[in-house]
This record gives C-alpha cells, sequence and structure tokens, in this order.
C-alpha cells in the first residue's frame, strides 16, 4: 500500500516537473526542473529494486551531465525574449500529437496488454538479492565487451568535445614551453675574456 | 499493486510529453536536447520495469549503456553547441540554414 502510494506521488511529481522542462520560458528554469524530473525517475527506480542505477542516475546526471547543460545554458546567454515569441504557433500541433499518442500507448498497454500478470504487481525477489552484485556478475563477464566499448566511446566523447570547442586565438601572445625547454645557456649567455683591472 | 504495467504508463506519458516539447520548442536547440534526455529516461524506466518484471538483470546492463552513450551524446552535442554559437551567435534552429541551396 504505502509502496503504491510512493510511487503515484513520485509519478506525479515527475510528471509535472517534466511538463515544467517542455513549457518553462527560461532555460535555466527548464534545466533545473529537469534535475527535478531526475531524481524523481531514481527515486520510481529504487521502488522497482533497480537501486545500483537509480544512484548512478543521481551521480552521472544529475551531477555531471545537467551541470554541464547548466554551464552551456548559463555561458550562451540565450534571448529569452526571441525564444517565447515562437512558442505558441506550434504548441497545439505538439500536444495535438502527444495526446494522440498517449491514447494509442495507453491502450495498448491497458487494453490490449497481454503481459498483465494477474497479481497485478512484480514478483518479490528471492530472500538476500543484491542488485548492484546481480548487475556486476551480469556486466563483467556476458557483456565485458560491450562495457570495454563503453570505454571507448567515453573517450571518444573527451576527445571529440576538446577538439571542437579548442580553438587558436590570432594575436595572442602566449609562452612556447617547448623553446624555453629548449633553450641552452649558450644561446643567451656571452662570457667575455678580458684581464683585470687595476684598482683606482 | 505497483506492476509492470504502471511503470509503462509513466514512461509513455513522459515520452509523448518529450515528444510535444520537441514540437512545441523547435527554436531552442538546448530545449530539444532536454528534450531527447526525457526520452532516454522514458526509454530507461520501460527497460527497469521490465527487467524487474523478468528478474533478469540484462535490461539493467542496457540502462547503463543508454546512461553512457547518452553522457557522452550530451557531451558532443554541448560543444557543438557551443561552437555554433561561437560561429553564429545564435542556437536558433530557424537560422541554421547555411546549407540550403
Amino acid at each position: 500500500m504505502l509502496h503504491s502510494i510512493l510511487f503515484y506521488v513520485f509519478a506525479t511529481i515527475m510528471f509535472g516537473a517534466a511538463l515544467g522542462v517542455v513549457f518553462s520560458r527560461n532555460p535555466i528554469h527548464a534545466v533545473m526542473f529537469l534535475v527535478f524530473t531526475f531524481f524523481n525517475a531514481a527515486i520510481l527506480w529504487l521502488l522497482a529494486e533497480a537501486e545500483f542505477l537509480a544512484i548512478v542516475l543521481v551521480l552521472v546526471y544529475v551531477g555531471a551531465v545537467m551541470v554541464l547543460f547548466l554551464f552551456v545554458v548559463m555561458m550562451l546567454e540565450v534571448d529569452i525574449e526571441a525564444a517565447k515569441r515562437g512558442l505558441t504557433r506550434y504548441a497545439p500541433l505538439g500536444i495535438g500529437l502527444a495526446f494522440v499518442m498517449a491514447v494509442e500507448l495507453i491502450n495498448v498497454i491497458w487494453l490490449r496488454g497481454k503481459l498483465s500478470n494477474e497479481a497485478g504487481g512484480f514478483a518479490p525477489t528471492p530472500e538476500g538479492y543484491s542488485n548492484t552484485e546481480a548487475l556486476g556478475a551480469v556486466l563483467y563477464t556476458e557483456h565485458v565487451f560491450a562495457f570495454e566499448v563503453a570505454a571507448v566511446i567515453l573517450l571518444l566523447a573527451i576527445v571529440a568535445a576538446i577538439t571542437l570547442t579548442m580553438r587558436k586565438r590570432p594575436g595572442l601572445k602566449v609562452q612556447d614551453v617547448a623553446k624555453q625547454v629548449a633553450v641552452r645557456a649558450k644561446d643567451r649567455i656571452r662570457v667575455v675574456k678580458m684581464d683585470a683591472e687595476k684598482k683606482q | 499493486m505497483i506492476g509492470l504495467q504502471h511503470y509503462l504508463t509513466v514512461s509513455a506519458m513522459l515520452f509523448v510529453l518529450a515528444i510535444a516539447g520537441i514540437v512545441v520548442n523547435r527554436r531552442n536547440l538546448i530545449l530539444l536536447l532536454m528534450c531527447i534526455e526525457l526520452m532516454l529516461l522514458a526509454v530507461n524506466t520501460n527497460f527497469i520495469a521490465f527487467s524487474r518484471f523478468l528478474g533478469d538483470e540484462t535490461g539493467q546492463v542496457f540502462v547503463f549503456f543508454i546512461l553512457t552513450v547518452a553522457a557522452a551524446e550530451a557531451a558532443i552535442g554541448l560543444a557543438i553547441l557551443v561552437v555554433l554559437f561561437r560561429n553564429r551567435r545564435s542556437i536558433a534552429v530557424q537560422e541554421l540554414n547555411t546549407l540550403k541551396g
């Protein structure tokens, strides 16, 4: 019972936050609503006993990706007034499309579904079940190749992001470290031999 | 009792809302990227619900990889956005018509 109440409460909050993402005028508010949506989704995943992924969603998504979004939104100083003007023109089309799709999907899930089990709930997990342990046991054995490919994709993302955003500005005065290191004393100092002068 | 169908309904509503968001916010590229993140969240919720329903961890492994690829996609997408803004001083989608003949 408590489980159901928690599910409905957090699902409702998540849907409201997602509405905020889509319809808020200010991009920074949209990012904040998206963070809130992710938190609520993490709670829903916890209720489905996917603890590891719920923590990963908060740590990786809220902690890294959304901060990156916020950073870019603040850096780009987007013209809010210009974004506002186009908002209502396509709103009826979008909402109509969403409504039709929602009706179809809910029809498929609830009325035509052959998956519905009689009890209506998930089967209980076995005693002493650890989600993280089970996930690790599958991830590092069956899916180890995909795991390594994921690592390569992350490396690719790092390299791509750096090469895309790095730029050479002409006329900028910077030190050439290689030149500084390669210089020798005899290039800079001239030792002059001369006789000692008499004291006056 | 909360079962598979409840989770599927929530994620279907989230997905549909993200599609509406892509149509409504057609002008702002950052909001489009955020709507794509919402869609990915809905898909991941589906995967987790089915994984729990079938008692099989493979679905959660898929969510793990989707999260990885989505993080990479967000990083590269935002980098492209920054370069675009640097060149055009705008990220409005309707002004991206350089390739138009």
